[in-house]
């Protein structure tokens, strides 16, 4: 009996508990609970994951029906919970990252005063992820896919009483749901022609012939547009950057490891979909792309040690689009999983940065740092070696299997893009480690005399996570190694399979690749280490020299100021403008027209109402002389 | 005998000077007598009728309207008495409380 169906409910339970009762209980007792209810579903999810590994049957889809969910004419939706290996795989970065933040948490954010609301909103996060991840149905998912939504904006927005934190969850908020209206479209779609969102079904209709070319292509775009808007995809990445608002362990669980991933997951829950309409699959590869190098190119002259973070996280969903668009689930679910890894890392080590440095975010207020920090520095360096690529490190084996995907399926422009994208990525990560930890310090007196190394609860995390920032590639070995090398491609193959259609390569032509990546990296450090180690004048030459470069990447291409300028704006505007002539005018003027009628008439007819008894009595005779009147004659 | 006719107009006469009573004077108290002159007309007609067709029927609605009358008459003269205290007038034109 396979227990994976429970692995969502602990938290669950936990979540509702520290909502009611959150402010009589203890810090102590608080974190405990919440750390243990992560650990119950970790522990569930290594049960589950061991139950399915050893299967005899490896092609095994363990479906558990609660209960029938809705059902209205033809459709129907289960609550149901489906485990496969894409699943087993998800649930184990989620509750095992998220528990790993969650003892980070505890240290965190100690000293804040909401320390039951965060745990409660954290635990409601995992809760809500856990069902996505294991939903049978899209429907079910999507219930998941808005919960993750919720927490989302609950916890950027964590510390309201700071207008920019409110305002960026709401952002974060708006725009998702611009991602979900396409969603929902999809999904209603997809109804209208199969009746059912299972995901069983969906395989089967697609086996069966039951879509048209272009009725699969509708339906994936559709979901696309609301896995960019999860995912901080172009155009809809704009809310990323700006969760940054919230408390650094909600940046590294969220808005890096788990929830931004959530699109990457449907894309690879649908694989069959994506694969049978190839427009939607080159859309996506075109898309991840263009996302992996436009938000690199930000990524390169931000000061905001959170925000670099930040674009390199959309960069890097980018490749997951990559690897699924081209066909390579496998590849794109891999670099998913190494990510959670060592972004969730990066984003610890950055939170224990500003922890040390009293919440200091500007990287030009740094600097030095290495020896005040012996613990969060080899963390942060190890992060960085394995975002950039650099060869063993578990970056380099999914980034490199993404591209060569690319690659091998002829896909020269998209492999190009990500190539680029991976010497700016190898930059801006090497940038940000010697604008922090190297060169000269640059620090605030005040800031320097409280520096201090984080405690114990915060750097075990941070050590066990470049643990596996620099292991967890080896399950993902390339095929140059050996035919079997990949044990993660070979765990996915089930759920994935209709994805295997690429090309072999040649073994030169991989071995070329590799070179190429590894000196795509190599490259980008080089730079980062002339450019801010070697002679740090350059920048300032560059700078002088191309002044709208520098000017447009700063500006993040003015992205937000246009949005600003062609749909917020408008929008505003033209709510004011219906608020004023058809809120006001017609709305309220037909409420107070009405209310003005009624007291017209009342103080009209109270006339009639003298007081006087004997205008009563009068009135009285009157009726019975008409009466009469009538009845006589 | 005298025709019931007669009766029948004597009891259209109380009935309008009840009523003209009514709409002429001003204090309560005397507009109460007016409409007991008004019950009594009534009485009278049916009585006149009691003679006709509508023997037993009219001679009971008689004592009804007897009865109504004298609880009209403690329940109406105590309500007066009560308006006359607390507002040591009982003309109608002082108690307008009601207009709308």
């Amino acid at each position: 009996m396979n227990p994976f169906w429970l692995i969502p409910f602990p938290p669950a339970a936990s979540a509702l508990v520290l909502f009611l009762l959150g402010r009589k209980l203890s810090r102590k007792v608080i974190a405990w609970q919440a750390g243990l209810a992560v650990a119950a579903s970790f522990v569930l999810a290594v049960v589950s994951f061991a139950g399915l590994a050893g299967a005899p049957h490896p092609e095994t889809t363990l479906v558990k029906t609660l209960f029938t969910w809705i059902q209205a004419g033809d459709f129907r939706a289960d609550l149901a919970f489906q485990f496969d290996s894409l699943a087993a795989i998800m649930v184990l970065v989620v509750t095992g990252v998220g528990l790993l933040i969650h003892i980070y948490s505890a240290g965190y954010m100690a000293h804040d005063r909401s320390f039951a609301r965060f745990f409660a909103c954290l635990n409601l996060f995992t809760f809500a992820m856990l069902i996505l991840v294991l939903a049978s149905n899209m429907v079910l998912m999507f219930v998941g896919w808005e919960g993750v939504g919720l927490c989302s904006y609950l916890l950027i927005g964590f510390w309201f009483e700071k207008p920019s934190a409110a305002a960026a969850g709401k952002k974060a908020f708006i725009v998702n749901r611009i991602g979900d209206a396409g969603f929902i479209l999809g999904m209603l779609l997809l109804i209208t022609s199969i009746g059912t969102t299972a995901f069983g079904s969906i395989n089967d209709a697609i086996a069966g012939g039951v879509f048209t070319p272009a009725l699969a292509t509708i339906i994936a775009l559709l979901l696309f547009v609301g896995a960019a808007g999860k995912s901080a995809q172009l155009p809809l990445y704009v809310w990323l950057p700006d969760a940054m608002e919230g408390p650094t362990p909600v940046s590294a669980l969220i808005h890096a490891a788990t929830m931004v991933t959530a699109g990457v997951y449907m894309v690879a829950r649908l694989n069959a979909l994506y694969t049978f309409s190839a427009t939607a699959g080159q859309v996506v590869a075109v898309v991840g792309a263009l996302t992996a190098v436009f938000a690199a190119t930000m990524a390169l002259t931000q000061n905001d040690i959170k925000r670099v973070l930040a674009y390199s996280t959309i960069s890097q969903l980018g490749y997951m689009f990559i690897g699924c668009g081209v066909g390579a689930y496998a590849a794109g679910v891999f670099h998913l999983y190494t990510h959670a890894f060592f972004k969730s890392l990066l984003f610890l080590a950055a939170g224990s940065v500003m922890h040390a440095l009293s919440g200091e975010l500007d990287m030009r207020k740094m600097g030095g740092l290495r020896k005040y920090l012996p613990r969060t520095y080899p963390t942060f360096l190890i992060g960085a070696v394995a975002i950039a690529g650099v060869p063993f490190l578990s970056g380099f084996f999914s980034k490199d299997a993404i591209l060569s995907a690319a690659f091998a399926r002829g896909d020269y422009f998209v492999w190009a893009l990500g190539l680029a994208g991976a010497v700016m990525t190898a930059f801006y990560m090497f940038r940000l480690i010697f604008l922090t930890f190297h060169g000269e310090e640059r620090l605030d007196p005040e800031v320097k005399h409280h520096l201090h190394e984080s405690p114990a609860v915060m750097t075990v995390p941070l050590i066990i996570l470049a643990i596996f920032a620099v292991i967890a590639g080896y399950v993902g070995l390339p095929a140059v190694v050996g035919k079997h090398a990949n044990l993660f491609d070979r765990f996915l193959e089930p759920v994935v399979k209709s994805g295997a259609e690429g090309a072999p390569i040649g073994t030169g032509t991989e071995w070329m690749l590799i070179v190429a990546s590894v000196a795509a990296a190599g490259f980008g450090i080089f730079l980062a280490f002339l450019f801010y180690l070697r002679s740090p004048r350059i920048p300032h030459r560059l700078v002088a020299r191309f002044p709208w470069v520098y000017k447009l990447l700063s500006n993040k291409y003015y992205v937000d100021e246009i949005y600003d300028a062609v749909i917020v704006n408008p929008m505003v505007r033209g709510s004011e403008w219906v608020y004023g002539k058809f809120d006001l005018a017609v709305i309220d003027g037909a409420l107070n027209g009405s209310a003005a009628t009624a007291g017209f008439l009342g103080k009209t007819l109270g006339r009639l109402q003298s007081g006087l008894i004997k205008d009563y009595a009068l009135a009285v005779l009157l009726g019975v002389a008409i009466f009469l009147g009538v009845l006589f004659f | 005998m005298t025709p019931p006719g007669w009766f029948l107009a004597l009891s259209v006469l109380l009935f309008a000077l009840g009523t003209i009573g009514f709409f002429v004077k001003r204090d309560l108290l005397t507009q109460f007598m007016s409409v007991e002159v008004m019950l009594n007309a009534a009485n009278l007609a049916f009585l006149a009728l009691a003679r006709g067709p509508a023997k037993t029927d009219a001679q009971i609605i008689v004592f009804f309207v007897m009865t109504v009358a004298a609880a009209e008459a403690a329940v109406g003269m105590a309500i007066i008495l009560l308006v006359f205290r607390r507002r040591r007038s009982i003309k109608t034109e002082d108690l307008r409380d009601l207009k709308g």
